[in-house]
Parts: C-alpha cells; sequence; structure tokens
C-alpha cells in the first residue's frame, strides 16, 4: 500500500502497511529517530508530531490515516543549521536535560505558539499536559516557551 | 521562577578572574543541547547496527517457585531463532553488585524468587519472529511459598545500629514522648526513556555493549565476571540517555548480559530495548519502608532524645539494598541535634521484584518519617514548625548520630530562613488560612540534609580516577566514565575545566563514556558527579596547568597546543580530617551535607480529598553553584518527584507482581498537576573539595514529600502517615471512609488482603511437574479500564 | 515495530457498510484506543482492520430544531471549539476538555468512545444524563438506539457486527440544567475514578423535573441511577432531598476496587459529589 505525504516539506511515498503507527514509520521507514517512543499508549507524548498543524501521538495514529497530510517532527524545526525560537529558548533557559521528551515537548510548544492562544502560565502547562518530562518539573519547559512566544510577537 | 540567595562571598566572579567552580555571568549552554533539540541525539534505540537481531525475555509469572524445565513447543521452528538458557552462561551465574544472589538467568532446578525475573533469553531476526517464539515457550515451575510482609519476613539482607548517648534515661526525662508509625511504598523511576541496550559480537571473542545506562564499569565488572572475559574482551559505552534517578545504576547490568549472552550465540547484534510494560514490570524500584519513631521532648521544646525503627523491604535479591539501608539509617534522624539518639534499622526479603537505587536512595523514605514526626511534635508543643526547626537544626560544631562533628558548611538555618522568608510562611502561619467547606488551603514546611557522595569510606574504596589529556591534535579533552543523563556532567566539567586552565568551555572536550577510553571514575550515582569527580578534574587540571607552563614558560592558554600529548591521572584521595568506622558505625558518615527546607502550599478538595499542590519553595544548600541554570533544573525536577512521591505516585502489588505496570496506571504529575516552582540556592562552599561543590542532586526529593503532606494537614486537621497521600487516604482519614491498604505490601493471589501467600496444600497437586504458569510467557499489563471483566 | 493487520480504508460509508457485510472488521476512528492494541505488548491487535477516518459523512456538528447532531467522528477538540456546542450543550465541551490532553482530544472521536464503550468512558454520562439518540447504520439501514439501552454489559454495546455509529442526537432541552464532574487522579491524562452526569429541569415551583443522573467507573458500563433520580424528581434541592438521594446512591451503585482506586472510595466520592451538587443548586 502506497501512503503519500509531506513529512518535514518533503513528499514522502511509503510503501508500508496502512497499520503501521506513524512513530514506526517515522523511525524505522525514514530514519527520523528524532521523535522517541516512551509508552506506546499515548500517555507519555514523545512521540508527538504535527498531522496537518494539530499535535497527535504518533504511536497512535497509523500510516493510512496520514495520506495526503503534512507530517512536522523535531527534525523539521530548526532551518539552515540554526535552532528555530522555540529550540534556541530551550537551550538557554534550560528546558531541556535528559532530552528525550524534548522532540515532544518542542511540537506541543510549536503547536501552542501557533495557536494563538493567550500567554498564561496555566495555558501553556495546558497546552503540554499530554508530554510528560521526569527531569525538570516543566518549570524551566514554561519559561522556554514562554520566552519564546514573547519573542515571536514582538 | 528562581532566585539565588548569596551570602558572603559573589555568586558572580569578577570578569577576568575566573575562579574554579565560580559560576560566571553567563553560565555556558547545555553541551549536547543542540543535538538533543534537534532531534539528532542518538538514544539507544536510535542507534542502526545492521543485521542486529531482536532480543526477548521470558519471565517468571509466579512470585516464588523452583524452575524444572522449560517446554518449548515443537509447533515452532526452534532453528529460526536463538534460544539462551543459564546453562549458556561462560562465567558466574549472577549479576555482580554487592551479594553474588541474583542470577542472570534462573537455571533448571533454581528458585523463581519473584515475578517477572528472568528466566530464558529468547533473539530472532524480526520482530514477528521474537513474538511468536515467544508464545511457544512454557517455563514449568513447582509453586513455592511466598513472603509478600517484610515484617514477617526471616531473610534479612542487612541491618545497622546507629547511635549515642544514653536514650533510655533520656526518654525517661522527656515530658512529651511522642510515637509514630510511617509507611512508605514503592516509586518508579519513570525516566522516560525505557531500559535499552544492544550487544554487539567482537572479533576477539568478547562483547561490546551500547546503552542506556548510568555506570559503565559496573556493567564492565558484570561482563567480565559473567562471560568470563578479560579487560579489554568487554566494552560498555552509553549512548545518550533518556533520564536515569537511579534506575539505571544496577538493573542494566542485568539488561547488558542479556543483550551479550545472545549476541555472542547468534554472532550477530542483539537489541534489548524494553517497552514500558516490561520496564516498569522487571526493574528495580525505591524501597518501600516502615518507620517507627518515639520522640522525648521537653514541654519548651528541647530535643531530649530519639528512637527510631526502620524496616525496609528489599524485594527479593539484595541488589544495593544495604548501601541504601545505610544511607536511610544515616538521616533518619533528621537535621537535628539532638545528644541522645538510638536508630536500628533492618532490610528484609520479599518475594517481590528487587528494589533498588533511585535518587535519595534511602533518605526519602526515612526523612519523610523524621519530618512528620517533628510537624506533629510541633502541633502537640503548640509550637510553629518553623520556630520548632529554628531552635532544632545543626549549626557549625553540632554532632550527629554517628558522632560526626560538623565543622563547616553546615546550612540548615541558612535555607530554613530562606523559604521560609520566600514562601511568606509566617505570615501565612499567623492566620487562618481559607476554607469553604468544600475546598481547604494549607501550608507546610519540611527540612532535609543530605550526605554528599558516597557514605562512609566508599569513596575511598572506589579510588576513582578522572584524567584530562592533551591530545596530539592539540585537544583538551576530559577522561572519565561519569555519564550524562540530563544533569548536566558534560556541561559543567568542560566548565570547570576551562576555568581551572584559563580556557574558553568550547575549547575543552569530553570523551565518550565507552570504558575502552576513559578510566573507572566511579558511578554516576550519589550526587557525587559535581563534588567528588569535578574535583579530581580540577585537580588534574591544576597539574596539566603547571606542567604546561613549566615547559613553555607561558601562560597554559597561549601555549597549550604546541604541547603534544600530555595526560594527567588524577585518584581520590581521602578529604583532610574525614575518617569513618565501617564496623562501628561511627564518624564522618560523610564528608560534608547538603540542606534543604521546602514550603508548599496545598488546596485539598473535602468532598473528594483530591490535592492540588499550588506553589513549592525550595531552599537548597549546595556549596558552591557551579552552573546556576543546571542546579536549579535538579531541584525543579526533584522536588516535583516528591511532589508525585507525596500525592499520587503509588505500585501496587497483588500475588507479588505490580499491577500498575503501564503508563496509563502508573501516574506521574503532568504540567497541570506540577505547581510553580521556585528554587533558591544557598552557598556555603565545602573547603573539602577544591571548587566548594556539594552535589545537588538528590537532596531535593528528600525534603518536598513532607511539606506537602504538612500541607495536607493543615488544611485538613488530617496526618495521613502513608505515602502517597492520596485522595483514597484523605477521605479516609477526614471522613471514615475504609481506608486502603497500606503502601508497598502486596495482597494476595485472590487479590484479598492476605500479605503472605500460602503454600500449595498438601496433596492438592501430586504432580508438580506437570503444573504449568501461564499460556502467556509473560504477562499483558493490567488493562486500565479495571476488573470489571473478571466480576461477571 | 510490530505485525501490522490488513486494513482497508474506504472513502465513503456505503462503501464501508460492504465492507462490514463481508466479514468481522474493527472499525478504527481516531485511532486512541484500537492503536495501544497494535504492538501486541498491551493487548490483542485485531485481525483486521476498517479505517472509518476518511470518511466525511460522519463528520459535522449542526443544530436540527431541538437537537445538536454530532456526527460520530468528531474530535474532543472540535467538542471544545464548536460554537454550537459551546452555545447549547458547553458542559460537553467541558467534559471533553477533561479527556486525556491536547494529543487525544485531537484524534479520540465522540463515536469511539461510544463504540469502545469503557466503564470509564468521560462523555458517556452525559450522554446518558441528556437522553441522547445513537444512531447507527449499515447496508441494512439506520436506526436509533437511545444511550440508556446502548450500553449493555462490560465492554458490550447494541451494535450489531455490521453497524457502525454514526451520529449522535441530543435534545436541546427547554431550560434543562446540566452539570459535570470527572474525579481523575490527576488534572489531565487520567482515567476517571467516578464521573458524573447530572440533569434536571426546575420548575415554577423550585421543585426538579425530568432529573437524570448517570455515572460512570462505578459499575462494568456507564448506566443511570435509575432510583436516585426518583428521589430527586419532583423534589426541590434541599438537605433533605440531598441526604435521601445519596442514601438511594449508596444503595444502587456497587463499585469495586480496581488498580485506580477503591470500591469504598468511588461510593464515598459518588455520594459526597452528588450531595455537594445538590448544595450548591439548593443554596443551602
Amino acid at each position: 500500500m502506497t501512503t503519500r505525504l509531506t513529512v518535514n516539506g518533503e513528499p514522502v511515498e511509503l510503501e508500508v502497511p496502512g497499520m503501521r503507527r506513524l512513530l514506526d514509520a517515522l523511525r524505522e521507514d525514514l530514519g527520523l529517530t528524532g521523535t522517541k517512543e516512551g509508552c506506546g499508549e499515548g500517555e507519555c507524548g514523545a512521540c508527538s508530531v504535527l498531522v496537518d498543524g494539530a499535535v497527535v501521538d504518533s504511536c497512535l495514529v497509523p500510516v493510512c490515516q496520514v495520506d495526503g497530510a503534512s507530517v512536522i517532527t523535531v527534525e523539521g524545526l530548526a532551518r539552515e543549521e540554526r535552532l528555530n525560537a522555540l529550540q534556541a529558548a530551550f537551550l538557554e533557559t534550560g528546558g531541556a536535560q535528559c532530552g528525550i521528551c524534548t522532540p515532544g515537548m518542542l511540537i506541543a510548544g510549536e503547536a501552542f505558539l501557533a495557536s494563538g492562544a493567550e500567554l498564561t502560565d496555566e495555558r501553556i502547562r495546558e497546552a503540554i499536559a499530554g508530554n510528560l518530562c521526569r527531569c525538570t518539573g516543566y518549570t524551566k519547559i514554561i519559561d522556554a516557551i514562554s520566552l519564546a512566544a514573547q519573542r515571536l510577537r514582538t | 521562577m528562581t532566585q539565588t540567595v548569596v551570602p558572603p562571598a559573589p555568586l558572580i566572579a569578577p570578569p577576568g578572574v575566573p575562579t574554579p567552580g565560580r559560576a560566571r555571568p553567563a553560565a555556558p549552554l547545555r553541551r549536547e543541547g543542540p543535538d538533543k533539540l534537534t532531534g539528532t541525539a542518538k538514544y539507544a534505540d536510535d542507534l542502526v547496527f545492521p543485521g542486529a537481531w531482536y532480543g526477548a525475555t521470558v519471565r517468571s509469572t509466579e512470585p516464588h517457585a523452583r524452575l524444572l524445565g522449560f517446554d518449548l513447543d515443537d509447533a515452532f521452528d526452534w532453528k529460526r531463532v536463538v534460544v539462551v538458557t543459564a546453562d549458556d552462561i561462560p562465567g558466574e551465574n549472577v549479576v555482580s553488585l554487592i551479594d553474588d544472589d541474583q542470577p542472570a538467568l534462573v537455571p533448571i532446578g533454581g528458585e523463581i524468587r519473584h515475578q517477572a525475573e528472568p528466566l530464558l533469553l529468547l533473539a530472532a531476526p524480526d520482530r514477528a519472529t521474537l513474538r511468536e517464539a515467544k508464545r511457544h515457550v512454557r517455563p514449568r515451575t513447582e509453586a513455592l511459598p511466598a513472603v509478600f510482609d517484610p515484617l514477617q519476613s526471616t531473610q534479612e539482607f542487612a541491618h545497622f545500629t546507629v547511635g549515642r548517648g544514653d536514650v533510655d534515661a533520656a526518654m525517661a526525662t522527656a515530658d512529651l514522648v511522642i510515637e509514630g508509625e510511617y509507611r512508605v511504598g514503592h516509586q518508579e523511576q519513570l525516566y522516560i526513556e525505557n531500559q535499552s541496550m544492544i550487544g554487539v559480537p567482537r572479533e576477539d571473542g568478547g562483547v561490546s555493549v551500547h546503552g542506556s545506562l548510568q555506570c559503565p564499569y559496573y556493567i564492565h565488572k558484570a561482563l567480565k565476571r559473567a562471560l568470563d572475559l578479560g579487560d579489554r574482551q568487554a566494552v560498555v559505552v552509553q549512548s545518550e540517555t533518556g533520564g536515569g534517578f537511579g534506575g539505571k545504576e544496577e538493573y542494566p547490568s542485568m539488561i547488558a548480559l542479556h543483550a551479550a549472552l545472545l549476541a555472542r550465540k547468534c554472532g550477530k547484534p542483539v537489541r534489548m530495548i524494553y517497552d514500558r510494560h516490561e520496564d516498569i514490570s522487571a526493574t528495580t524500584k525505591r524501597h518501600p519502608a516502615i518507620m517507627r519513631h518515639r520522640t522525648g521532648v521537653s514541654r519548651d521544646g528541647r530535643l531530649i532524645a530519639q528512637e527510631i525503627e526502620v524496616v525496609m523491604d528489599g524485594g527479593a535479591y539484595c541488589t544495593l539494598t544495604p548501601v541504601v539501608l545505610s544511607r536511610g539509617v544515616l538521616h533518619a534522624a533528621g537535621p537535628y541535634q539532638c545528644d541522645h539518639v538510638r536508630i536500628r534499622g533492618r532490610a528484609m526479603a520479599t518475594n517481590t521484584p528487587p528494589n533498588g537505587a533511585f535518587r535519595g536512595f534511602g533518605a526519602p523514605q526515612t526523612e519523610f518519617a523524621a519530618e512528620m514526626q517533628v510537624n506533629r511534635i510541633a502541633e502537640a508543643l503548640g509550637i510553629s514548625p518553623l520556630d520548632l526547626r529554628r531552635r532544632w537544626v545543626y549549626r557549625e560544631g553540632g554532632t550527629t548520630p554517628t558522632g560526626q562533628v560538623l565543622r563547616e558548611s553546615v546550612g540548615g538555618i541558612d535555607v530554613l530562613e530562606a523559604a521560609a522568608d520566600a514562601s511568606g510562611f509566617e505570615e501565612t502561619w499567623s492566620r487562618p488560612r481559607p476554607n469553604d467547606g468544600r475546598v481547604a488551603s494549607g501550608i507546610g514546611l519540611a527540612l532535609a540534609w543530605h550526605g554528599a557522595g558516597f557514605t562512609g569510606s566508599g569513596e575511598v574504596q572506589l579510588a576513582s580516577v578522572a584524567s584530562l589529556e592533551l591530545t596530539d591534535a592539540g585537544r583538551i579533552r576530559i577522561l572519565t566514565a561519569s555519564t550524562e543523563m540530563g544533569q548536566g556532567t558534560k556541561t559543567i566539567f568542560p566548565q570547570l575545566v576551562a576555568d581551572a586552565l584559563g580556557v574558553e568551555y568550547d575549547e575543552v572536550e569530553i570523551a565518550p563514556q565507552d570504558t575502552s577510553f576513559v578510566p573507572d571514575s566511579g558511578p554516576t550515582v550519589a550526587s557525587r558527579t559535581a563534588m567528588v569527580v569535578g574535583g579530581l578534574l580540577i585537580k588534574a587540571a591544576g597539574k596539566l596547568r603547571l606542567q604546561v607552563e613549566g615547559r613553555t614558560g607561558r601562560p597554559f592558554a597561549e601555549s597549550y597546543r604546541e604541547v603534544g600529548p600530555m595526560r594527567v591521572d588524577e585518584q581520590f584521595e581521602p578529604y583532610p580530617g574525614v575518617a569513618f568506622d565501617d564496623e562501628t558505625y561511627t564518624g564522618d558518615a560523610y564528608p560534608a551535607y547538603g540542606w534543604a527546607c521546602a514550603v508548599a502550599r496545598v488546596d485539598v478538595d473535602l468532598d473528594t480529598g483530591e490535592v492540588a499542590v499550588r506553589d513549592c519553595v525550595s531552599a537548597d544548600e549546595i556549596g558552591r553553584v557551579i552552573h546556576p541554570i543546571l542546579a536549579e533544573g535538579q531541584v525543579e525536577g526533584g522536588t516535583l518527584q516528591a511532589i508525585g512521591y507525596a500525592t499520587i505516585e503509588e505500585i501496587k502489588l497483588r500475588d507479588g507482581r505490580y499491577l500498575n505496570d503501564r503508563l496509563a496506571t502508573y501516574l506521574i504529575p503532568t504540567a497541570l498537576d506540577a505547581p510553580p516552582i521556585r528554587s533558591i540556592l544557598v552557598e556555603k562552599p565545602f573547603s573539602g573539595s577544591p571548587h566548594g561543590a556539594k552535589g545537588v542532586g538528590e537532596l531535593p526529593m528528600d525534603v518536598a514529600a513532607p511539606a506537602v503532606v504538612a500541607a495536607i494537614h493543615d488544611a485538613t486537621g488530617a496526618w495521613i502517615h502513608d505515602l502517597p497521600a492520596t485522595p483514597e487516604r484523605i477521605l479516609a482519614a477526614v471522613a471514615g471512609v475504609a481506608p486502603p491498604p497500606q503502601p508497598g505490601v502486596s495482597a494476595g493471589s485472590d487479590g484479598g488482603s492476605v500479605a503472605n501467600r500460602a503454600a500449595p496444600p498438601e496433596g492438592s497437586d501430586p504432580k508438580p511437574e506437570a503444573r504449568r504458569t501461564d499460556a502467556q510467557p509473560f504477562r499483558a499489563p493490567t488493562d486500565p479500564d479495571d476488573d470489571w471483566k473478571h466480576r461477571r | 515495530m510490530p505485525v501490522e493487520p490488513p486494513v482497508e480504508s474506504p472513502s465513503s460509508l456505503a462503501a464501508a457498510y460492504r465492507l462490514l457485510t463481508g466479514g468481522l472488521l474493527r472499525p478504527i476512528a481516531g485511532g486512541t484506543d484500537v492503536m495501544v492494541q497494535i504492538t501486541g505488548e498491551l493487548g490483542e491487535p485485531p485481525r483486521r482492520v476498517l479505517d472509518l477516518w476518511h470518511l466525511d459523512e460522519l463528520r459535522g456538528i449542526a443544530r436540527d430544531g431541538d437537537e445538536l447532531v454530532l456526527g460520530a467522528l468528531t474530535t474532543y477538540t472540535e467538542l471544545r471549539r464548536s460554537r454550537l456546542v459551546g452555545e447549547f450543550l458547553p458542559e460537553l465541551a467541558e467534559a471533553a476538555a477533561t479527556i486525556g490532553a491536547a494529543q487525544i482530544q485531537n484524534r479520540g472521536t465522540l463515536g469511539g468512545n461510544i463504540a469502545n464503550a469503557s466503564p470509564a468512558g468521560d462523555s458517556l454520562p452525559l450522554l446518558l444524563a441528556t437522553d441522547a439518540t445513537i444512531v447507527v447504520g449499515s447496508a441494512r439501514g439506520e436506526r436509533d438506539v437511545a444511550a440508556h439501552d446502548f450500553w449493555t454489559g462490560y465492554r458490550q454495546t447494541a451494535l450489531a457486527p455490521d453497524e457502525l455509529i454514526v451520529r449522535v442526537r441530543i435534545p436541546l432541552a427547554n431550560e434543562r440544567q446540566l452539570r459535570f464532574r470527572k474525579i481523575g487522579t490527576r488534572r489531565a491524562q487520567a482515567i476517571s475514578k467516578v464521573v458524573m452526569a447530572l440533569a434536571w429541569r426546575p420548575a415554577s415551583d423550585g421543585s426538579w423535573q425530568d432529573v437524570r443522573l448517570a455515572l460512570g467507573s462505578v459499575a462494568e458500563r456507564p448506566i443511570r441511577a435509575w432510583e436516585t433520580e426518583q428521589i430527586l424528581q419532583g423534589a426541590e434541592p434541599s438537605e433533605e432531598t440531598a441526604d435521601r438521594a445519596v442514601s438511594s446512591l449508596a444503595a444502587e451503585i456497587h463499585p469495586i476496587d480496581d488498580v485506580r482506586s477503591t470500591a469504598a472510595y468511588r461510593l464515598a466520592v459518588a455520594t459526597r459529589v452528588l450531595h455537594r451538587l445538590i448544595r450548591t443548586e439548593g443554596g443551602w
């Protein structure tokens, strides 16, 4: 079965079973190992990617459902060898520690930044509530998203 | 939000005067940060080894049994896979740690001592074949009686008695004796990257393993011993590691052995990548513990005597239990001056999966109880919990239960005042807290200390080595086995070395954590990396600088590129004046202590017992702060782990098996559950380490849980003696609802409250060898939905 | 990587019905329940799968006279964002906001929640309390099933093997009051320990009419508390009513101990939350 989609802006044709998890297709068929698996059941958010702009757990999305879709992974955030605003803010504030939740956290953060939601602590927390982090206590992640939002909005 | 309190010495070094270990105006950015932020950092499961096979572990589904053999179903073509049993282990069948009781695989005829114990290994070229093979293996077993309650266990892993003074005589003079029993359950480390290890056969007959780990040389030793390999034939390489918290201290040795055994037998790389279910089911947890306190005080609030008993549940094998118990016992009286103290601790065996290292290492358990006791005494005496601690907390010159005199870097009162001030504790305490009958608010305070580095003579025995070299390419390179798992090793080491050498941060490289390159700088545990290994590197840098400058006659920074290969190996030397007697358990238990105070605010829903932690301040005195952002990150992360421990994190067991063995059922706080955490770093440099640092990793884990439970008491009037203080326990205390079972003890196989599983009745099963465990070689996890399907 | 079962992705509802007529298929909507099983490690994978995601006939939120009509593929995010839901049934948006977090809300669907038939399904008590109709379809045509007839046992529904949930119709009863409360272990990503929906119409004499009380996680399926409804029906929200209702509810539900909570806690919380809801409305 052929699935056509774009991944990080590049057109991709996948010849894989339709029920393959998008996570597996990204990591094993496309070699994009930036997206991580933490639980396989949509609890931790480490496998978060954007599908047509919406944050989803790629472990819960079969490839057959992303035919024609645009998928963005962590590998698609930096442009021309430069960290984007959110990545730079994570680096500055200490929002990444062990780094395993970071790709998913960045994706959830990007969805928040794109949503134009009110920039409050509570709204940021809600936006990343599907992404578990065990290192940071979330404080510096929230700082990072807030910093990036402020920079992008001015 | 963070804030740094700076006692005498300035935190920020004046420009142009780099002082070793002193934070700079702009601390360096995380060294491996860009890789982690772009998805290019390679964790074990991201590594590609062409032609690699997949490995799996067949595990026990009983808590205690005799392994009689395996039935390999003829319906499956076994030539498609590789099977490894204990018979395939060329060396000693042990996972090398403190005691040699734990096998890598249970041998036929041997004893299965816990659920999810490894029995047999499989490897296959693809996952489908692997899963099919797994379904066709059945262990044959004979059930044995199981013990789940540490108080009923007769097998002891370790015991310690610590104390000084005449407790009985002093207690008799007390106006008031307060007693309390406190229980804490298991806690899962829950690193977000599951345990992962890849074994790769070597041409020299040895094996390399690449994986997620904290302690390369622990694994190196385990491989050499079980596989009968020489020093160079066993190679351990750390891949990027997605969190450890102690959980990747000892169990990776087991997984590495398994991957290595399979790789050597099939002649191909073998990937052992646990999924979350297997990881939670099989790997170590924080020890459950029972603490009993008797504390004698005078009516005017003097601390007269403390008598403390600690019982820890070690699980089925010894692992690191004696050391965990030791640290737990040494911290059990809390950071308070008392002339008459007796602490007795023992660790018992049960037929549950072995417990092991987890951030805090015994101290969070015993300090929870100590702080509960102090808060209850404050209430009984009508003294504020802040004032009582102001009177009791160790000052310089204080003497600990082991007789250690605290000569310097004693920050207890400083963190107490800093946290109280930042949180507005006194003002809040002085007037009634909001309570509208539906939601009640409360504030709670707790204080803790944490011994820096290994206990007692541990560091002397380790004799760690850290090295620094100038490569022939003119680079400065750090060589240690100390691992980065998020806490910042790869950032602070180059920072410390750059400062000591007077060069830029980016000029200092750090070698990969690969046992074929780097010396054994000891395990990355016990908050020892910044203090101990960082200290060795500063000393090594000083020597390197002298050698280079002696040879070139010019400043190091200008001339080191000309000097060709050169290497300095720095070995640990005892801190001056620090001595501990392991026989009598007296003396300097730790070279120095970190000090922490947490103040938590909670809202409790009085209808449901739900707790919302609204705010938490944690003030931590850690000697010299090397890197404020990374140190704050440790405090914030440790604080939230402690809040999870206090409120929702609980392993439930039935028949010795973890019931909530997946992320849908073992819950940790999300960003919505986490309060804003305000970390305050307080500095009282420790003169024994060249940079004054004491370590920060574990300290915050000790203190937030009792603060939260104190706040719950302040809101509701109920003391919750068991952790976690779940809504179920709170409602039991405030509304008389039947309480849930005590934490940490398994229900019987029928799900009833019988703690110990009875032996099968005599004669009930005349041919035990005919008995089989479940058709499934390893149980599927508990349906998060609930048990309704069994109730129809 | 798991061994994936075969999947059909029809582009029309009629084609989906035809495929269902041809043999047993496990429908997948947003995948948040089915995909958990796909690796074989956390449950038995389905043998054959029918992908509904591309069936736009199952999407859309509309008002049809006195009813709100929600397509089966309506996601929780769509429920939260819908102007119609916000205006006419804000409690449904509130319930949707308690399910998982952004990732789950972007994929999980109302139809999926109904078909999955978990006793803990967060939206289900609201459908019971609002007298919702679940419209199911097959090649044989469409039929209506009342919500209170839909869940027949543990993970069992009134759906025939060849039927799909097509849409949900929720009456927008005049002056209906509706309350929703979920008690989970944490504030996001939590399966409920108790979930409750209470609906009534305040009469001019202050009494409650058309009372509906529905609960999740206290029985093998989402249930109406019929006997307790009778206590509340026609009564005023007084302390005495609340006490009687709570006694009735305590006798009417029989929750169990499981990995998430205890029977005693569930029973206590269900009654305490009900008591509080009545108390708040009664203003005493």
